[in-house]
């Protein structure tokens, strides 16, 4: 168990820098999520921990032991690959047994260790299968077996969920999560899908253009994230820009949002799931934005409903639960309203 | 209807043409080498006295089993070199790669006989004897391409992760190859060497030109038998071979479809 450190790490593909100064700690024992759109690096990040790509600069330490320019067999990791990557030449317990034989252990140290790995991922059963004899999420879990039983100092998935149909997508999830906790393993995650780091990690870091945009818990993020990009790729954000004031912000339209936080820049975010919906106008109150808007879309989604609605040519959207709804038509004029506490500043993305 | 039956049985009727075409001197060849009859008489007097003629003859069997040799030798070389080419080709990427493989390619269609004169003049202007290791030399040249076809047509199937996730599982490249790729590409190294041996064992030209008399190999001796005197020895002897290469090439198809996957 181990924690991982990057620092001032850079890598480039030919003139396109996949990767500029990123400074990053992955703590002792908990599921790191790495997040961002494709071409973002995040992928590069996890390849350099892993020791299949070497950054032109920068450290890497696992355990405080620098290994940016140790080769990939010496780094002890493990790893899960988004295609599993299982020898289709071995049975599953032959795949799992391979880390321990190339370190030349005892048959009998073999064994035990492999049967406690394939229990680990509930598979007893099927140690003597060929790999293309399971389903997707056996893979997965051999995948997974194969790569922990080595003991490895930090555990690194490569989008290792997203062959799976949703619905096993969702059962994985929760195994990944119980058998990350049962070992206890520094876990370092790479997804694009937003929902299932938030659901997966202890801290994530987005990724944009080769450079960490912002790191922390996924309730923090997900409450203060720090730009733009940050607010849109991490769940929905409706966006308002407009002239800087005295800790608001003037619209074009002449309204004025107001905001908690003193410095801010002039975006203001609201999560559609803040803003409340009403037909009467509510009263002007010192804690509370509003704004008059168009309806002009509902969909029902069962026990909860997206409204889209136009406000001075752009589309706002408020998630709300169905059953607040009744009162409102299918369309026309709303006001919408949500805490001063709730309006999110944030700074235009830095290019 | 009777169109189509029409187009069936005119495809049966080319089929049979094809393979009449094909294998009707073959068959001939290797009834008359069962034929006591020098002068091809006929109805065929079964016999095998010509095989026990073969197996009293020294210079044809020491030239056969020479050819063996020289194939088998052959064979371990281009295969070991073919097979650490593709992976080289496959792992790497380097400076003038592409126009190194597509150099490969002109060496199978330029003809032999213009590939054995510049053999010949090019290993006398360096010192290298006529004699059997400018024979087998000259063969590895010849069947190397082929090995490298083969081989990294098989590994065009191969998955890369693979190879990754056996290092990050902490085995060494050597023990990466050995353990998840080899037995991968195997088939294709079998083809390969199947087919490096084919090459080599009926190779005429080359042999011809780089060997020195009297120290050669099957095809040059029974080039030499032909123009000294037929005798149905040389029919019994192509027999033995055209079985041999026969099973070479099948086999060669069991362990390689054409262009892919098994």
């Amino acid at each position: 168990m181990a924690e991982v450190r990057v620092a001032n790490l850079n890598l480039s593909f030919g003139s396109f820098r996949a990767l500029q100064e990123i400074d990053l700690t992955f703590p002792d024992g908990q599921f790191f999520g790495l997040l961002g759109p494709s071409g973002s690096g995040k992928t590069s990040l996890l390849r350099c921990i892993a020791g299949f790509l070497f950054p032109e600069s920068g450290s890497i330490t696992i355990d405080a032991q620098e290994v940016a320019r140790v080769p990939v067999e010496k780094r002890e990791i493990g790893m899960v690959f988004q295609n599993y990557a299982l020898f289709p030449n071995m049975s599953v317990a032959e795949n799992v047994a391979f880390g321990l034989k190339v370190r030349k252990l005892a048959g009998g140290e073999v064994r035990r260790r492999v049967g406690e790995a394939l229990e680990l991922v509930q598979l007893e059963g099927l140690a003597q299968r060929r790999p293309r004899q399971l389903s997707g999420g056996q893979r997965q879990r051999v995948a997974l077996a194969r790569a922990l039983v080595t003991n490895p100092r930090v555990l690194l998935l490569d989008e290792p969920l997203s062959a799976l149909d949703k619905a096993l997508r969702v059962d994985m999830q929760i195994e990944l999560k119980r058998i990350q906790r049962e070992v206890g393993i520094t876990t370092i995650f790479v997804t694009h899908d937003q929902e299932e780091a938030l659901t997966l990690s202890d801290r994530i870091g987005i990724l944009r253009q080769g450079k960490l945009v912002q790191e922390g818990s996924p309730r923090a993020v997900y409450a203060a994230p720090a730009d733009v990009f940050t607010a849109s790729f991490l769940g929905d954000a409706n966006l308002f820009r407009g002239r800087r004031e005295e800790g608001a912000l003037r619209l074009e339209t002449g309204e004025l949002l107001r905001h908690p936080d003193g410095k801010a820049g002039a975006v203001l975010a609201v999560r559609p799931e803040s803003i409340a919906i009403n037909l009467a106008e509510p009263p002007r109150e010192a804690g509370a934005n509003r704004l008059k808007a168009q309806l002009t879309q509902r969909i029902f989604a069962g026990a909860t409903a997206t409204c889209l609605l136009e406000w001075n040519g752009q589309v706002l959207k408020v998630l709300a639960r169905d059953q607040d709804l009744v009162d409102l038509p299918e369309s026309g004029p709303v006001w919408l309203s949500w805490p001063v506490e709730k309006t999110i500043s944030l700074a235009e993305d830095t290019r | 209807m009777q169109r189509g039956r029409f187009y069936r049985l005119s495809g049966r009727i080319f089929l049979v043409l094809v393979l009449l075409f094909l294998y009707a001197p073959i068959l001939v060849m290797a009834l008359m080498s069962f034929n006591r009859s020098e002068f091809y008489v006929l109805p065929i007097d079964f016999s095998t006295h010509w095989y026990s003629a073969l197996a009293e003859n020294e210079e044809i069997l020491a030239s056969a089993w020479r050819s063996i040799w020289i194939a088998c030798v052959v064979t371990v070389i281009a295969t070991a070199l073919g097979t650490a080419a593709a992976l080289a080709f496959f792992r790497y990427s380097f400076p003038g790669k592409r126009i190194l493989q597509i150099l490969l390619f002109p060496p199978i269609a330029i003809p032999w006989l213009i590939t054995g004169t510049a053999m010949l003049i090019f290993f006398f202007s360096v010192g290298i004897d006529r004699g059997t290791p400018a024979v087998i030399l000259g063969h590895v040249a010849l069947a190397l391409p082929y090995v490298i076809v083969v081989v990294t047509a098989r590994l065009a199937t191969f998955d890369r992760t693979l190879e990754e996730a056996a290092r990050s599982l902490g085995a060494s490249a050597w023990q990466t190859t050995r353990a998840v790729t080899l037995p991968w590409i195997s088939s294709g190294i079998v083809a390969g060497a199947l087919f490096a041996f084919a090459v080599s064992f009926d190779q005429f030209v080359i042999s011809y030109f780089l060997s020195e008399p009297g120290d050669t190999t099957l095809p040059v001796i029974i080039y030499s038998a032909i123009r000294k005197g037929f005798t149905p020895e040389i029919n019994a002897i192509s027999t033995i071979i055209i079985v041999i290469s026969m099973g070479l090439m099948l086999a060669a198809s069991r362990f390689f479809r054409f262009g892919g996957e098994r």
